[in-house]
């Protein structure tokens, strides 16, 4: 009996297009739709008059059962427009406006039909509203999927871009670390501090954590467990970055790092080029060394 | 003692761990902690979120702002149905760890708050309460 309701729905929206089209439209710009000016009404007719001729094909073809082959370029549509409405910013219900609101037009043209009796009229509506909350659902299932994959490749982006392993000077590094040190980032954060060290030969390695915001015991572990790793690679580690609150939070948590630690980038480096035996000094204390002359515009 | 404000998160995955700390830094910044005391708090409350979710097999926090006698602090009770800790005053012990920890979580914990407590009952579950005062 499907495949009755299919065609006679098929039929229905052959013959009252014309109504059911701008119905559908207004009531999805009533819903908002276009109140965000992320598509235009142009967009929004196009989208709507193309669903509405996938849909029809595929009751003609293969009645109301969303799983036959016939709904797959339907599906294809729902599946495009929910992935770029997700990347549009569009919340789940805007999303599934589009399809919930195709109801309310559809019962309005079967209402209109004359030539149905009130039992065929009950049984498509019917039927009717299974097709079309199954394909709302679809659609919802499609935009969480988006915005899962969204989150997924932005949790990405964020491990590599906060971990980078900087060279200050031959044989020194530095590791700025930002954020909360889960145990997930501190294995890329490890890894690529112990590649860099490896790859230019370096003497000393200084983990800045003036952007970790609570060392803990866990992050404390971390650290020395990192510390360690690099000194069996032959390369010492300086800690720098700590403030005053969190000096005071690890003295009362008992976490010992045993290392040496300063409390600013400059002064870890200050202590990494003594101890690879150079120096900063200023220009004019070195005998026989010419400061560059100052030109008009460095003077302003 | 009278709540101002109470909040309830669940501790099922390891980022939780990360909310319960902002969630707890919100509450100590209204209750208007200075900064170190701030960091007291959060860094005690990473601490007993991640006991919960380690050894408690997940569990719940619950935090208030409260009012005594004038004064204002924030309370953190956490809950969990795990296995329970057979002998408090080993686990509270520096260095001690059931796990792969440093084992100074629970007794850090205690040190860094003005109030603690814990009860544990073996096979039913523990419940750890901390509060820091402005």
């Amino acid at each position: 009996m499907a495949g009755q309701v299919g065609s006679d729905v098929a039929s229905l929206v052959t013959r009252n297009e014309q109504n059911i089209l701008p119905e559908w439209v207004e009531l999805q710009k009533n819903a908002g739709t276009l109140h965000t000016g992320r598509i235009s009404e142009g967009e929004l007719q196009s989208q709507s008059r193309n669903f509405l001729h996938l849909l029809r094909d595929a009751l003609t073809q293969s009645g109301t059962d969303t799983l036959a082959a016939p709904y797959e370029p339907a599906k294809a549509m729902l599946t495009e427009l929910s992935r770029s409405r997700a990347l549009q910013g569009f919340s789940p219900s805007e999303t599934a406006t589009f399809v919930f609101s195709l109801k309310q037009p559809l019962f309005n043209a079967l209402n209109r039909d004359k030539t149905l009796s009130g039992e065929q009229i009950a049984s498509t509506v019917w039927s009717l509203t299974v097709l079309l909350d199954e394909l709302g659902l679809f659609t919802l299932e499609i935009f969480q999927k988006s915005r899962e994959e969204i989150i997924v490749r932005q949790q990405r982006e964020i491990a590599e871009l906060s971990t980078p392993v900087v060279k200050l000077w031959e044989g020194i590094l530095a590791l700025p670390l930002i954020g909360t040190l889960d145990s997930q980032r501190t294995q890329v954060v490890m890894e690529n501090l112990l590649q860099t060290i490896v790859d230019s030969e370096a003497e000393i390695a200084i983990i800045d954590i003036t952007g970790v915001p609570t060392v803990d015991t866990l992050t404390a572990q971390h650290l020395l467990k990192t510390v360690a790793a690099a000194r069996l690679m032959g390369a010492d580690c300086l800690i720098s970055g700590i403030r005053p609150q969190i000096a005071q939070t690890m003295v009362h948590l008992g976490v010992e790092l045993n290392v040496i630690s300063k409390a600013s980038l400059a002064d870890a480096f200050a202590v990494a080029l003594r101890q690879t035996g150079r120096a900063v000094v200023k220009a004019r204390r070195i005998e026989g060394f010419a400061l560059p002359e100052k030109s008009g515009r460095q003077g302003a | 003692m009278p709540t101002t404000k109470t909040e309830r998160l669940g501790i099922r995955i390891s980022d939780d761990v990360v909310r319960v700390r902002q969630l707890t830094r919100t509450f100590a910044l209204e209750v208007g902690l200075g900064l170190v005391d701030q960091t007291k708090v959060v860094t005690a409350a990473s601490e007993l979120a991640r006991n919960t979710l380690d050894y408690g097999g997940g569990g719940d926090v619950t935090a208030e702002i409260v009012e005594q006698g004038g004064r204002r602090g924030v309370r953190l009770t956490f809950e969990d149905k795990g296995p329970g800790i057979a002998d408090i005053e080993q686990a509270l012990k520096d260095g001690f760890t059931s796990g792969k920890g440093m084992g100074l979580g629970l007794g850090g914990a205690k040190r860094l708050c003005n109030e603690f407590s814990i009860v544990s009952e073996p096979g039913l579950g523990t419940k750890v309460t901390i509060a820091r005062w402005k």
